[in-house]
C-alpha cells in the first residue's frame, strides 16, 4: 500500500462514511491486521464507534475478519480489502452500465445494493418498486414481477451474485444452518459457492406502495415495521446479493477493446470482434489470456443479420484483425473456416502501452513523445543512437531526454565491459520498462484524485455560505412558484446573480473530480 | 559519489552525452515548487451526455449515503456548561446501537453493541416495559393514569417522574438511558427547575417530589 493509496483510501471513506469510519480504516491499513481491542486502544476511540465503524465496513464487503493467529480460540482478526475502496471510485460507471443494459430498474437494483452493501433479494425488489413507484405519475405503480425479473437477469449474466457463506473454522461443510455460528468465522470466496448465481424461490406478489404525504407519521411507520418482519416470510431470509465487480470490470475491458478496434480499423470490425466477446463472455475465465476459439462459421452464423456482412467479407475482415500490429485477434487453426481468439492479454497491453505515450506526449510534447516510443520499440539505445533514429538534434534529444529521466518514465541501464564498474569502460543505455512505468503512472493518478478531492473540499468549505444561501433561494423559489407569485421570484433571481458565478466554479471542480476518476479507471484496468 | 567538484569527476562523461565546457544547467537546491509551471496545456475534460449523467449519478450517491445510517458520526463533545440553546438543537441518540439491522449470523459476535435498558432494579412495581416502538397515544395516555396511580401509593421516589420521560421517548421508538438524573453528579432533579414551557401544560400529571 503505498502512501497515495491509503491517502486516497481515507478520502474515499471520509466522503461515504464519515470521519469515524476513516480513522478506523486508515489505521487498520496500515497496520495491516488488527483486533478489536488494538484497534480501539490506538485510535483512542470509544469501543462503540469502532465496533459500530467495523459493522459498516464489513456490511459493505471492505472489510474482512477471520481466526487470528492465535487460531479459532483467540481473538478475531480484521482486515481492510483495498481494492475494495477503490471500486466506489466507479459507482457511478457501474450504475450507469447497468443502465444502459437493463434499463431504469436495473440501475435502481445496482444503486440500491451499491448503498447498502449486501442486501436480500426481496428487500431489494420492494425498495426499488416503491422507489419506481414514486415517479411514476399517479395512479400507476411498478409491479414486483418486473423488478424481479430484471434482478434474475442481472444474476443470470453474473452482474449480481450471493454473498459468500461463512464457512464455520471447525466443521467441513459449509453454509451448515442448524451449527451455531463460532465466534470467527471466515467467510470463503463467493465463486467457491456452487449456488452462486442460484436464485432463490421467493413468493413476492404485489406492487410498489406510494408513499403518500397524507399519511400520519405512524401508519407509515407501523407499516415499515411491517416489511422488517415480512424479510423472513418470503423464503429468502440469510440469502444476501452483492454486486459483482469482477463481472464488470470484464464487461469495461471489452468495451474499451471494442472501442479501441473501432477508432483503429472501422465499426464493421469493431461489431466482429464484440459478437466474438459476446459469445465467449460466460465460458472465459477471468483472467484468462485469450477467449475460447471460436470458427468463422460460428462467428458468421452469430453476427446480428443487421450488419449485413456476407461472407468472404468476414474472412476478409477476421485476416485484417489477425494482421493488425495491435493484435486484437489470433488465429489459432484452420478448422471450421479458421479458429480466432480474442487476445486479451495482448490488447491490454498494447492499449497501456499507447495510454502511456500519449500521456508522455500530452506532458511533454510529441518529439518527447518519439524518443519515448522509440525507446519502447528498441528496448535499449545509446544517447546517440537516440539522437540518430529519432532524427532530432543532440542538445535537445539530450534535454528531453533528462527531463525522461527525471521524472522516472525512462530508466538508465549500466552494462560493464570490465569486471569493475569502471564508469568509463560502462555501456549507458536507455531503456523503458513498461510495467514499473504504467504502475507510476496508476500512482500518479491516485494523487491527483486525491489533490482533486481535496480541492473540491476546500472550495466547498470556502463557498458553503454561498452554496446555503442558494439552496435557500431555490426552496423559496420553489414554493413560491407553487402558490403561482411572479413579481417576487424576480428580485429573488436578481440576488442570485453572484451566486451563479460560484456556482460554475464548484460544477467545474465537481466536472474535473469526475473527470479524473474516468481517466484514471481506464488506465488502472489496463494495468492490472 | 562525483567527487569535489564538476572537474574531478571519476568517470568522462562524454559518455554520458555532457561535452566538455558545455554548459549544464544549474543543479537545483531547493525542493520543486508547489504548483510547477505548464508546458503544455492539459487535454479538455471529457463532456458528454454520458459524463454529466454520471457526474449526476455521483452527487446523488454522495448525497444518499449521507443520510444513510452508515455514515458514522462522532459523539459531539460534552460542553462544559450545559448551554440554553441544546434543547432546540438536534440531540443525537445517547444509546450506541446501530440504526440499521445487520444480520448478526453474518458478523464476528464482539462487534454486537449492546442497547442500553432503563434502569429496572430502581422501582420494582413499575411494570416491565416492552419495546413497542410505534404505540397509539391512547395507550401512552393509559399508562400514564396507571402510573399515576402507582405512584401515589408509593413513598415520593424521584425516579418515577423521570419514567414518564422515558416511557414518552420509547413510544417514539427510543430506548433511552436514564442518565439525565444521573449525568452532572448533583443531588438535584433536573425537571425541578421549570423553564415556564409548561406552564399551562401537561405539568399537572406529573406528580414530583415537591420540597
Amino acid at each position: 500500500m503505498t502512501a497515495q493509496e491509503v491517502r486516497l483510501c481515507g478520502l474515499l471513506l471520509q466522503e461515504h462514511f464519515g470521519n469515524v469510519v476513516e480513522k478506523v480504516g486508515t489505521h487498520l491499513i496500515r497496520s495491516g491486521v488488527l483486533t478489536l481491542r488494538a484497534l480501539a486502544h490506538e485510535t483512542k476511540l470509544p469501543l462503540d464507534l469502532v465496533k459500530k465503524s467495523l459493522c459498516v465496513l464489513v456490511q459493505h464487503g471492505m472489510c474482512t475478519f477471520g481466526a487470528g493467529r492465535r487460531g479459532p480460540a483467540g481473538p478475531v482478526e480484521y482486515r481492510i480489502n483495498c481494492e475494495h475502496i477503490f471500486h466506489m471510485l466507479r459507482y457511478p460507471r457501474y450504475i450507469y452500465t447497468a443502465k444502459s443494459l437493463y434499463g431504469d430498474t436495473g440501475e435502481l437494483i445496482v444503486e440500491e445494493i451499491l448503498q447498502r452493501g449486501q442486501m436480500t433479494m426481496s428487500s431489494t425488489v420492494k425498495t426499488v418498486a416503491d422507489r419506481l413507484t414514486h415517479n411514476m405519475p399517479e395512479g400507476q405503480s411498478m409491479d414486483y414481477s418486473e423488478v424481479v425479473s430484471a434482478f434474475s437477469q442481472l444474476v443470470e449474466t453474473h452482474f449480481l451474485q450471493r454473498c459468500p457463506p461463512l464457512a464455520s473454522a471447525g466443521s467441513s461443510s459449509s453454509g451448515a444452518v442448524d451449527t451455531p455460528l463460532p465466534v470467527a468465522t471466515q467467510p470463503t470466496e463467493p465463486e467457491s459457492n456452487p449456488d452462486c448465481y442460484k436464485l432463490p424461490y421467493i413468493n413476492l406478489t404485489g406492487q410498489g406502495k406510494r408513499r403518500r404525504s397524507s399519511e400520519g407519521g405512524e401508519a407509515e411507520q407501523r407499516a415499515a415495521k411491517k416489511a422488517r418482519t415480512d424479510n423472513s416470510e418470503c423464503g429468502d431470509d440469510g440469502i444476501y446479493w452483492q454486486v459483482n465487480f469482477q463481472r464488470f470490470h470484464l464487461h469495461f475491458r471489452d468495451q474499451a477493446i471494442i472501442s479501441a478496434v473501432s477508432c483503429k480499423l472501422d465499426q464493421t470490425s469493431s461489431e466482429i470482434v464484440r459478437t466474438m466477446l459476446r459469445m465467449s463472455e460466460v465460458t472465459t475465465p477471468a483472467h484468462a489470456a485469450f477467449t475460447q476459439a471460436l470458427s468463422a462459421n460460428e462467428i458468421f452464423r452469430a453476427l446480428q443479420s443487421s450488419y449485413n456482412i456476407a461472407r468472404p467479407n468476414l474472412d476478409q475482415y477476421l485476416s485484417l484483425l489477425v494482421d493488425d500490429p495491435m493484435e486484437f485477434v489470433g488465429k489459432t487453426g484452420d478448422s471450421g473456416g479458421g479458429m480466432y481468439v480474442v487476445n486479451l492479454h495482448r490488447a491490454l497491453a498494447n492499449l497501456a502501452r499507447a495510454t502511456l505515450e500519449s500521456v508522455v506526449q500530452e506532458r511533454f510534447g510529441s518529439r518527447s513523445a518519439r524518443i519515448f516510443r522509440l525507446l519502447l520499440r528498441k528496448r535499449h539505445l545509446e544517447q546517440k543512437q537516440v539522437e540518430d533514429f529519432a532524427m532530432i538534434p543532440a542538445k535537445e534529444a539530450k534535454d528531453m531526454l533528462y527531463t525522461l529521466l527525471s521524472e522516472n518514465l525512462v530508466q538508465l541501464q549500466e552494462i560493464p565491459k570490465t569486471p569493475d564498474y569502471a564508469p568509463s569502460r560502462t555501456f549507458y543505455l536507455y531503456t523503458v520498462n513498461q510495467l514499473p512505468t504504467a504502475r507510476l503512472l496508476l500512482q500518479h493518478c491516485y494523487k491527483t484524485v486525491c489533490n482533486l478531492i481535496e480541492r473540491r473540499l476546500y472550495e466547498t468549505k470556502e463557498n458553503k455560505r454561498l452554496l446555503e444561501k442558494s439552496q435557500r433561494i431555490e426552496a423559496i423559489l420553489a414554493s413560491l412558484q407553487a402558490t403561482g407569485a411572479e413579481a417576487a421570484q424576480l428580485t429573488e433571481v436578481e440576488e442570485m446573480i453572484t451566486v451563479p458565478e460560484r456556482q460554475q466554479l464548484e460544477s467545474l471542480r465537481h466536472h474535473i473530480n469526475k473527470s479524473c476518476t474516468n481517466q484514471l479507471l481506464s488506465k488502472h484496468e489496463s494495468v492490472t | 559519489m562525483a567527487g569535489r567538484g564538476r572537474g574531478q569527476l571519476t568517470f568522462s562523461v562524454e559518455i554520458v552525452g555532457i561535452g566538455k565546457g558545455e554548459n549544464l544547467p544549474p543543479s537545483s537546491v531547493q525542493p520543486t515548487p508547489l504548483f510547477p509551471p505548464l508546458d503544455q496545456k492539459p487535454v479538455p475534460l471529457q463532456t458528454g451526455e454520458e459524463a454529466e449523467y454520471m457526474l449526476a449519478l455521483k452527487q446523488e450517491f454522495r448525497g444518499a449515503m449521507k443520510t444513510l445510517p452508515f455514515y458514522i458520526r462522532p459523539a459531539a463533545p460534552k460542553k462544559d456548561v450545559e448551554r440554553y440553546s441544546d434543547k432546540y438543537q438536534k440531540i443525537e441518540t445517547s444509546d450506541n446501537s446501530l440504526e440499521w439491522k445487520p444480520d448478526w449470523r453474518r458478523f464476528p459476535k464482539e462487534l454486537r453493541v449492546r442497547e442500553k435498558r432503563p434502569l429496572r432494579d430502581k422501582s420494582p412495581a413499575v411494570p416491565k416495559q416492552p419495546k413497542q416502538p410505534r404505540v397509539d397515544k391512547e395507550e401512552i395516555i393509559r399508562k400514564l393514569e396507571t402510573l399515576e396511580q402507582k405512584e401515589e401509593d408509593r413513598s415520593s421516589d424521584e425516579e418515577d417522574g423521570e419514567k414518564k420521560k422515558p416511557q414518552e421517548e420509547e413510544a417514539e421508538g427510543e430506548e433511552e438511558y436514564d442518565e439525565e438524573e444521573f449525568e452532572d453528579e448533583t443531588d438535584y432533579i433536573m425537571s425541578y427547575f421549570d423553564n415556564g414551557e409548561e406552564f399551562g401544560g401537561d405539568s399537572d400529571d406529573n406528580d414530583e417530589a415537591i420540597y
